[in-house]
């Protein structure tokens, strides 16, 4: 009884479960630090539970459905009404794929965090806020409205801004904090204007029921321009990218891995409003937007990867990378894209080619989540940043160092790692599609490699130096977090085939199918 | 002729009231001004919204209230309402910021406000 209500509301609860968690955590935090422990584990735990049981329904029985405030939450459209009028959540396996990526990390995000901020003030704030973060973008990713993923597009940046500025040292935390709130802001009117603009004209914001209505006007294109450009930002694709570093570097090492997470969620939005929203219509030119990804994605990887090299900063130096990361993530979409107009093409080597990108963007979320962690445990116990500074940590610091390998030989697609697996899928498959943009990818490989050898050796190897001598491991729940990922990085590579399988092949045959998501809300209509 | 021009008028107000965002959040150096601009941006977008809601001839959607079945649905407003929520937050959010800025810096000067590079 009991298991059938909550699988029933499962969708329900992946919203309900983390705003819960964040709205109670001032009230449970004045029971003492222990009780507020315990909270946030719980509601960690209980996040990626309903989130993993969410998506495993939905690989195992299809698109789940949920119509909020309907007497039959399934029922998309009323018996008296021949469109949606209420909000809901469409759960294909794109938003199961998005939904597990951030139920995983935010787990190992939380355990993690109960150590690495246990001498901070404010806290039960900051768990408030981590757990709205999480909300916002799980929200981004399962709802099947347009209005709906801007309000929960706010929440994420919202929360996320003030995340960044929570350490405010000195006010520079502050003043990234203030520039990531004012670009998210901006962009988030942008969308809005496109929403209305739409809404204007096909009185939708479901959408499925859009997707089906639109026509391309030239209002539709401006539309589309407003939603492309400020998610294209807030995923950091270059040349919109100079918010990453300094909102990835001055935030605490927990956040910055969540709001990697976060930022891939607008990537989930970018891809949705290419491939369902816009995806069908005559005039619309595939080859075009799939060259407008691959030019930003080249972009990305190549920019990203020259300015990670000479920084002195190993968060900011990681912020690069996660830029230029992003990049493959953007290729490999991109190509598909681009080939979707043609059958032969696309199952030559098209939806490989979107295999990879997609598989990249978890396999991105786990090893970078896990660098921004092993950083901030290097902070932790050193207290710098400066990679001039550090040094000789390995000695005292083993476990610290052999999770940092594991995330640095992932980034850099060295097998057995996650990295590699996904990358050899966009190399293999780009370069049937052009053998140029395949070579780019492979020397921003080497180069990323070359990047995280010489911040390896700064950081761990070396002498024991005087100035590190009360430098111990860090304490276990953060050793933890850590190790959640890092076992999914190394799993993940050793055996990439049941995930790409079970997980990706879904996750792209949804993007593609557009029909597919129309007709789960409209029926035959 | 007239009626139409004023049917039209708002949304003349609304692409002058996001140049004007556009240029203070630009051309101004101050934080305050700058928030100030993204506020009459936000301006802006609520206009909008609620400008493309109107319907000659419409009735408003009050049961008790409205002469015939047929009714306007006010999903506009409702979205303008969230909107404008949200706007709250993020401006209230976005001045402590400056407020904090200010007392650790002694400036709202965005070109002194510069510890962030490369």
């Amino acid at each position: 009884m009991m298991d059938t209500f909550v699988m029933r509301h499962l969708p329900a609860l992946l919203i309900a479960v983390p705003l819960f968690a964040a709205f109670l955590m001032p009230l449970v935090g004045s029971l003492g630090p222990k009780v507020r422990s315990a909270w946030v584990f719980l509601g960690a735990l209980a996040t990626a539970a309903v989130g993993l049981a969410l998506a495993g329904k939905v690989l195992a029985t299809g698109t789940v459905l949920y119509v909020f405030g309907a007497a039959i939450p399934q029922q998309t459209l009323p018996p008296d009404a021949a469109f949606p009028i209420r909000i809901m959540f469409q759960v294909d396996a794109l938003s199961a794929l998005m939904v597990v990526i951030a139920s995983l990390s935010s787990l190992g995000i939380a355990i993690y965090s109960l150590a690495a901020e246990s001498k901070q003030s404010g806290l039960e704030t900051f768990y408030a806020m981590l757990f709205l973060l999480i909300a916002g973008v799980l929200g981004m990713v399962a709802t099947g409205d347009l209005f709906n993923f801007f309000v929960f597009l706010e929440i994420s940046s919202l929360a996320g801004a003030a995340l960044v500025a929570y350490r405010v040292d000195d006010g520079v935390a502050v003043e990234a904090g203030l520039k990531y709130a004012l670009l998210s802001t901006v962009g988030a009117l942008a969308v809005l204007t496109a929403i209305g603009i739409l809404f204007a004209q096909y009185n939708a914001l479901n959408l499925a029921s859009l997707a089906n209505r639109l026509q391309f006007t030239a209002l539709d294109q401006v539309a589309l321009v407003l939603l492309v450009v400020p998610l294209a930002m807030k995923c950091g694709a270059v040349p919109m990218h100079f918010w990453t570093p300094d909102t990835y570097a001055t935030a605490p090492s927990s956040v910055t891995a969540f709001l990697v997470v976060s930022s891939q969620a607008s990537l989930y939005g970018l891809f949705r409003i290419l491939f369902t929203l816009y995806g069908h219509l005559v005039q619309f030119s595939w080859a075009t937007f799939g060259w407008f990804l691959i030019v930003l994605g080249v972009l990305s990887m190549f920019v990203g990867v020259t300015m990670a090299i000479p920084q002195k900063d190993v968060k900011r130096l990681m912020a690069y990378h996660a830029v230029s990361q992003t990049g493959y993530m953007l290729l490999g979409v991109g190509v598909g894209l681009a080939v979707l107009g043609d059958a032969d093409a696309l199952a030559q080597y098209g939806k490989t080619a979107m295999a990879g990108g997609l598989f990249h963007v978890i396999n991105h979320a786990m090893y970078k989540g896990l660098l921004f962690l092993t950083a901030g445990a290097v902070f932790y116990r050193a207290g710098t940043r400066n990679l001039n500074k550090l040094g000789g940590l390995g000695h005292d610091m083993p476990w610290t160092m052999v999770f940092f390998m594991i995330g640095a030989l992932a980034i850099a697609g060295v097998p057995p790692f996650n990295g590699f697996a996904s990358k050899l899928l966009i190399y293999e498959s780009v370069f049937r599609f052009s053998p140029f943009l395949s070579i780019v990818a492979m020397l921003v490989s080497i180069l990323t490699l070359a990047s995280f050898v010489k911040v390896f050796h700064a950081m761990f190897l070396g002498p024991r130096r005087a100035e590190f001598a009360a430098v111990r491991e860090v304490p276990a729940p953060m050793l933890a977090g850590m190790a959640l990922l890092a076992v999914f990085v190394v799993v993940a590579g050793l055996a990439p085939q049941p995930f790409v399988d079970h997980l990706i092949v879904p996750a792209v045959d949804a993007v593609i199918d557009r029909a597919g998501y129309v007709a789960a809300i409209l029926g035959g209509r | 002729m007239t009626t139409e021009l004023l049917l039209k008028l708002p949304y003349f107000t609304v692409v002058v009231l996001t140049l004007l965002g556009l240029a203070a959040m630009i051309f101004k150096r101050n934080l305050i001004k700058i928030l100030m601009g993204l506020s009459l941006m936000e301006s802006a977008v609520n206009l909008f919204l609620v400008a493309t809601g109107y319907r000659t001839g419409g009735v408003a959607p009050i049961f008790t209230n409205a002469p015939s079945p047929h009714m306007t649905l006010p999903t506009v407003q409702a979205l303008t309402l969230t909107s404008i929520v949200i706007g709250v937050a993020t401006s209230a959010m976005m001045l402590s910021f400056a407020m904090v800025i200010y007392k650790k810096y002694g400036t709202v000067d965005a070109d002194k406000v510069k510890k962030l590079k490369g």
